[in-house]
């Protein structure tokens, strides 16, 4: 694996949680390169640290210690402000409640994530071809409570890829949906990531799911404990 | 966009939104209306004063501009005026409160009538006894008396003998003789009023009179009515900032629970706006535009409902109460409401702004 080609380079990743005065570790030192354009599953029980791992690299939170460099920048090393401009760009987020807001359609949900990253909600006109492979563009003007749950995630997935991320992150992205739609879902996320060399980090519980993978790593109690290559081609 | 989140959140909660609108209309309503009263009641008090007709008002000394005290001056000071140049009525006038902002003015009927140019009776006439009563039209309306009635003032009843045209002075009238004898103010007079041969003699007349009269308050009519402002009726200025205090204080709190209560709710929408990349001050800019869009949509509401508080004092106490249209205060009560919101808006802001973006997203 090349420097150039690596678009995540993760060492001695340590992340500690302070509740109230009890520490709790999350990540106990994580060592893991992602390629650029690669499909990552990331697989383990609850509590193994996967969406804490998500979380650091998503600039969501800091870590405790260790080094994270995504896209050529060390998360550890960011402030605040600068995590918040790496969110608007260099990531985007789809969740197991698809965390559409409620009160938009499916078109301002999407463009208000444009609006946030760019200062206009003005989409590019080539996304309409991602709206189009995703399946929605015919129910854009729906609030998420007219959309059925395959629909809601599409939609988080178009709003996730609307900034043209460097790196998809999805966390239990079939998690609330039925198996026609969460097949229907991780078929789209392989279809992003090989059409679009899309790079797509998925957290998962399914193992069926995981096979959509390029490669799974597996995480118990804050550590990766094993990698599967998997042949996709 | 931001505009279009606010407005959809806004419409989410219509009710939580219809009340907040409405008790920032209340607090704006209650600014407009206390000052359109104390504007309203001065310039009827200064209006009622021109409607006198007289060129110069005489005022014993030690006695308030505004408001009448019992202070007397001797009725036989008329002739002194009387013998002055220029001078070609001098009438006097008793007055005595009966609660309220009401007063009974006892007056010299003919005399004072030839001064103002005569009263118009829309019903009855002239005193024709020392029991007669003179009220005005507004007097009549809030208290339904007609003439041939009999009312009780100052434990005395009086035959109403006429009603006026308002704006002529007083709202009670009552013969001068017996509202002296009533209040023990035999021969003297609360104020006096002077009408000359030419206005434009006032001043050397007013010049003249201060130098023999030492210590007598003297002012031409445009003087005297000019003294009809906030700033010179003691203590309104300060009644009508506390008003608007707890107007600000009322504004306050409707915003504070209301976006408090907002945040509680959008605590998931603030994480999903976090993890897009929505910076605290981005957050901030929805709660601020959203204070912005309720207060303005409050003060519109409040400036409708202060037109309402006039139609009901015009309608149903226009005799004690004079509200006016204060256009000139809209901007400010919609100034003073906003800032009030912005205050109450800065907690719940800062909470929203601040809030962790994973425990918010993890927030059921």
């Amino acid at each position: 694996m090349s420097e150039a080609s690596t678009i995540i380079r993760i060492r001695d990743l340590k992340k500690v949680y302070h509740v109230g005065e009890v520490d709790v570790p999350a990540l106990r030192g994580v060592n893991l390169d992602v390629e650029r354009g690669e499909f990552l599953a990331v697989v383990g029980p609850s509590g193994s640290g996967k969406s804490t791992l998500f979380h650091i690299i998503g600039g969501l939170t800091p870590p405790t210690s260790g080094s994270v460099v995504v896209n050529g920048r060390d998360v550890a090393r960011m402030s605040d402000a600068e995590r918040t401009e790496m969110r608007k760009r260099e990531v985007g987020f789809v969740f197991q409640k698809y965390n559409l807001l409620p009160t938009l359609t499916a078109y301002d949900n999407i463009a208000i994530a444009r609006h946030i990253a760019r200062g206009s909600p003005e989409l590019d006109g080539d996304f309409r071809q991602i709206l189009e492979l995703l399946g929605i563009a015919h129910r854009l003007h729906h609030k998420p409570s007219a959309l059925s749950g395959g629909e809601q995630q599409r939609v988080a997935i178009a709003r996730a890829l609307v900034n043209h991320p460097a790196i998809l992150l999805a966390d239990e992205p079939t998690g609330n949906l039925d198996s026609r739609n969460s097949e229907a879902v991780l078929t789209l996320l392989r279809d992003l990531n090989k059409r679009l060399g899309q790079t797509i980090l998925m957290i998962t519980h399914n193992p069926e799911a995981a096979a959509y993978a390029d490669r799974i790593v597996h995480m118990r109690d804050g550590r990766i404990v094993e990698f599967d290559n998997l042949d996709q081609t | 966009m931001l505009n279009k989140l606010v407005l959809e959140n806004l419409k989410h909660r219509p009710v939580r939104t219809a009340l907040s609108i409405l008790a920032i209309g209340v607090e704006v309503t209650m600014m407009l209306t206390v000052v359109g009263l104390s504007e309203g009641m001065l310039e009827d008090s200064a209006r009622r004063a021109r409607g006198a007709g007289a060129d110069i008002w005489v005022r014993p000394p030690g006695s308030a501009v505004i408001g009448l005290s019992s202070a007397p001056m001797p009725e036989k000071i008329l002739e002194f005026f009387r013998k002055q140049p220029h001078v070609v009525i001098a009438t006097g006038s008793v007055a005595h409160p009966i609660g309220g902002v009401n007063t009974v003015t006892g007056l010299d009927f003919e005399e004072f009538s030839r001064m103002c140019g005569g009263f118009k009776f829309l019903e009855g006439g002239p005193f024709q006894g020392p029991d007669d009563i003179i009220v005005d039209e507004r007097y009549a309306r809030q208290e339904n008396i007609r003439v041939g009635q009999t009312i009780r003032i100052m434990n005395r009843d009086w035959y109403v003998r006429g009603v006026v045209e308002p704006g002529k002075l007083a709202r009670l009238i009552v013969p001068l003789r017996t509202l002296q004898e009533l209040t023990g103010n035999t021969g003297k007079l609360t104020q006096a009023y002077l009408k000359l041969d030419d206005p434009a003699n006032t001043q050397k007349v007013i010049d003249s009179l201060k130098a023999q009269l030492k210590d007598y308050q003297i002012y031409s009519i445009e003087e005297f009515t000019s003294l009809f402002s906030v700033s010179n009726v003691p203590g309104l200025r300060a009644f009508i900032h506390v008003i608007i205090g707890l107007s600000v204080v009322v504004g306050f709190l409707v915003v504070f629970l209301s976006l408090y209560t907002a945040v509680l709710e959008r605590t998931r929408e603030v994480g999903i706006l976090k993890s897009l990349g929505a910076s605290p001050a981005y957050i901030l800019n929805i709660l601020l535009r959203e204070t912005a869009l309720l207060t303005l949509a409050g003060s519109l509401l409040g400036i409708v409902l202060s037109f309402g508080t006039r139609w009901a004092v015009m309608t149903f106490i226009p005799a004690s109460l004079t509200q006016k249209t204060v256009p000139e205060w809209w901007p400010i009560a919609t100034g003073i409401a906003l800032a009030g919101a912005l205050i109450g808006a800065a907690y719940p802001g800062w909470k929203a702004a601040r809030q962790d973006a994973i425990e918010a997203l993890a927030y059921e």
